[in-house]
């Protein structure tokens, strides 16, 4: 059996990833994909845990994140699309109106 | 000999997989002679006639073209993607296969007491429609790394139909689940055995005929066949998303329909159908009147074998002559061989499973001889507009009928 | 090494490998198809923790669906190569390896504290060894979080309706 330990640590390191993903990438597409890496680390956690424990409700969370993370990638998609007709552009440092 | 006694399932499941392949393989390879067979006859032709005995080793000489043309790489194209995309389709068209039971029956073999089946899972139906969900892959990327505007444009396409046409499928599925209470297949056949009034089966397509309905039209909109194939139909759109393919990549992306089909088929037996039983009451008992269908899978056999020997010794070509007459006696041992009592048993599942999988093939070769094409925008109309809601019905009704029985 | 070992480490080297590719990649369909394989990786390592359901419904929904419509998404914006920009000397030599160091510390502090304890020793409470099955999951969802369910089924609603109204084009 493998201790619950390592699920936890490759789940840290594969959220790690992401920030450092989410922090450098200059496509916005890129970075809302990196968004997705963190919640999938996190449901690596969550399932690790109900393991674990030997309860459910670890499971039917990873159920609830999958399904909101699918509406948000939708809506998330779609404002991208609008950003990238306005501004012509892909790269977030051109989405700078609000900037101070 | 020591790796087979240490680790006995392996090999066990090793040995199912590469017969599997073999068997798929070599149902591809004849599944195209039989469509264009049985398209020609509809046309009023005769199809593949000259290569081998009644075209039947066109399948060969088409596969030796496809490995002895020229293969063009474009220089612009994505090169991981662009080679990624046929294997892609064509490795996920084919692991759905390892999913599909074909008969009850437990063979022993090397020790292991096996099952017909390469993988028993308690949620084969779910992994079932989650592996072919990625295919989708292999349509969009194809048309994508390409890089030219026409396979863009088809792969796009092809790809929004089948996620569109793909919602449609797993709801239309939904009503079997309500009916059946579990996600194993064995659990959902073992659920259509027994027959109302003696002498209906009581298969999921009789209650579920909307179900029925919806799940044929979403499957051939899935695997991107006539009435559904405007992506790449041969005249329309250059070629689609595979327009850029050539030699033995596009073979792969042939034989992935194909193998895609024949999966869909497969499903739609054990789900609908009634999987391997058989539409006679049950002949288990020593004293039923319905023993003698124990004997069906032989003298079927025995009998397209004489038809085979006749029909080869009346034909006009040399080599139909002389090949058919073999085939026949070759079906007549293997008739004989399923009268054995040790083979008799096992045989029946897959006799009845494979009889009704060939008739949705030729149901899928038939709607291709017979009709029209969709215009794109009347086929994406038609699959949100119509075939969704019409499961969602389906799927009420049956959730309806259900919790009434449950509580009455 | 048992074969749930070899099986644990090689989807976590899959997983970690197909994170590193979206971080690399120069293209966004790269990015995409390595996000695709960590998804796959993960589900495996669901199917190797037992959850077979949850192990398809992320194959089906997130791999299957949801980078589908990235993918979609990227082919329609024709989002172009991403310029490389190199980390500056502080990063790369200083920031880089005290990153590595933390994790490495990190990761050893918990192998060593609850590496290989069960939750019992550990102070946590563990009910009956219960099998994720399709019926107990699903009983779980419709009984005692049936409200989340009918909540997450309007937020699909809200979120089709907004995608729909913000990807149409202006009258």
């Amino acid at each position: 059996m493998v201790p619950i330990s390592y699920y936890v640590i490759l789940s840290a390191v594969l959220f790690g990833l992401g920030v450092i993903a989410f922090v450098f990438k200059r496509n916005v597409i890129t970075i809302f994909m990196s968004i997705e890496l963190m919640l999938n680390a996190v449901n690596l956690a969550f399932v690790a845990f109900s393991r674990e424990f030997n309860q459910l409700d670890g499971l039917v969370f990873v159920f609830f994140v999958i399904v909101v993370a699918a509406a948000e990638a939708a809506v998330g998609l779609a404002i991208i699309m609008v950003i990238a007709r306005n501004r012509k552009s892909l790269n977030v440092e051109d989405v700078n109106l609000l900037k101070f | 000999m020591d790796f087979v006694t240490q680790h006995p399932v392996l090999v066990v499941s090793l040995i199912k997989i590469v017969i599997a392949l073999f068997v798929v393989m070599t149902a591809l390879a004849y599944l195209t002679w039989f469509e264009r067979k049985v398209v020609a006859r509809i046309q009023s032709r005769w199809g593949p006639y000259w290569v081998g005995p009644h075209g039947l080793l066109q399948p060969l000489a088409d596969g030796i073209k496809f490995l002895f043309k020229e293969d063009v790489v474009p220089p612009a194209s994505d090169k991981v993607t662009y080679l990624l995309a046929p294997f892609l389709a064509l490795s996920l068209a084919l692991t759905t296969l390892a999913l599909i039971p074909i008969g009850p029956a437990t063979i022993k073999f090397l020790g292991q007491s096996t099952q017909l089946v390469i993988s028993h899972s308690s949620v084969a139906l779910i992994l079932l429609f989650a592996i072919s969900s990625i295919g989708v892959y292999g349509v969009a990327l194809a048309g994508w790394s390409s890089n030219s505007k026409y396979p863009l444009l088809g792969g796009l396409r092809s790809s929004a139909q089948m996620i569109s046409y793909e919602v449609s499928l797993t709801l239309s599925v939904v009503g079997v689940l309500l009916l059946a209470g579990s996600l194993d297949f064995y659990d959902i056949v073992g659920g259509q055995s027994g027959h109302w009034g003696h002498f209906l089966p009581k298969w999921h397509v009789f209650p579920q005929f909307l179900g029925f309905i919806c799940y044929l039209t979403a499957a051939i909109a899935e695997t991107n066949r006539v009435p559904f194939d405007l992506p790449e139909a041969e005249t329309e759109l250059v070629a689609g998303f595979h327009t850029e393919y050539s030699s033995f990549k596009f073979a792969m992306f042939f034989m992935a329909e194909y193998a895609n089909m024949i999966t869909v088929s497969c499903l739609a037996t054990l789900l609908f159908l009634g999987g391997w039983l058989s539409p006679f009451p049950s002949a288990l008992t020593p004293d039923s009147p319905w023993r003698w269908q124990l004997y069906l899978p032989a003298a079927g056999l025995i009998i397209g074998g004489i038809a085979l020997i006749i029909g080869g010794l009346r034909s006009v070509q040399w080599n139909a002559k002389a090949v058919f007459p073999i085939l026949g006696i070759i079906c007549i041992g293997v008739g004989y061989l399923c009268t054995w009592s040790a083979v008799m048993p096992v045989i029946q599942g897959p006799f009845w499973f494979l009889g009704k999988v060939f008739l949705l093939l030729f149901f899928y070769v038939w709607a291709r001889g017979t009709l029209p094409r969709f215009r794109y925008d009347q086929l994406m109309a038609f699959g949100w507009k119509f075939l969704l809601p019409l499961s969602l019905i389906n799927l009420v009704a049956t959730g309806l009928v259900v919790v009434l029985r449950l509580h009455s | 090494m048992s074969v749930a070992m070899l099986v644990f480490f090689a989807c976590g080297i899959v997983a970690v490998l197909g994170a590193i590719g979206l971080i690399l990649a120069r293209e966004p369909v790269h990015s995409a198809l390595s996000l695709v394989l960590v998804m796959v990786a993960l589900a495996v390592l669901y199917l190797l923790l037992g959850a077979a359901f949850i192990a398809a419904i992320q194959i089906l929904v997130y791999a299957g669906a949801i980078m589908v419509l990235f993918i979609f998404v990227i082919m329609l914006l024709n989002a172009g190569v991403e310029v490389r920009t190199n980390l500056s000397r502080l990063a790369r030599w200083v920031g880089v390896p005290l990153a590595i160091l933390f994790l490495v510390e990190m990761a050893y502090a918990m192998v060593r504290e609850y590496g290989t304890r069960t939750a019992l020793a550990a102070g946590g409470s563990v009910a009956a060894p219960v099998t994720a099955s399709t019926r107990a999951l699903s009983m779980e969802i419709f009984t005692k979080f049936v409200l989340p369910f009918e909540l997450t089924s309007i937020l699909i609603l809200i979120a089709i309706l907004g995608a729909l109204v913000l990807a149409k084009k202006d009258i």
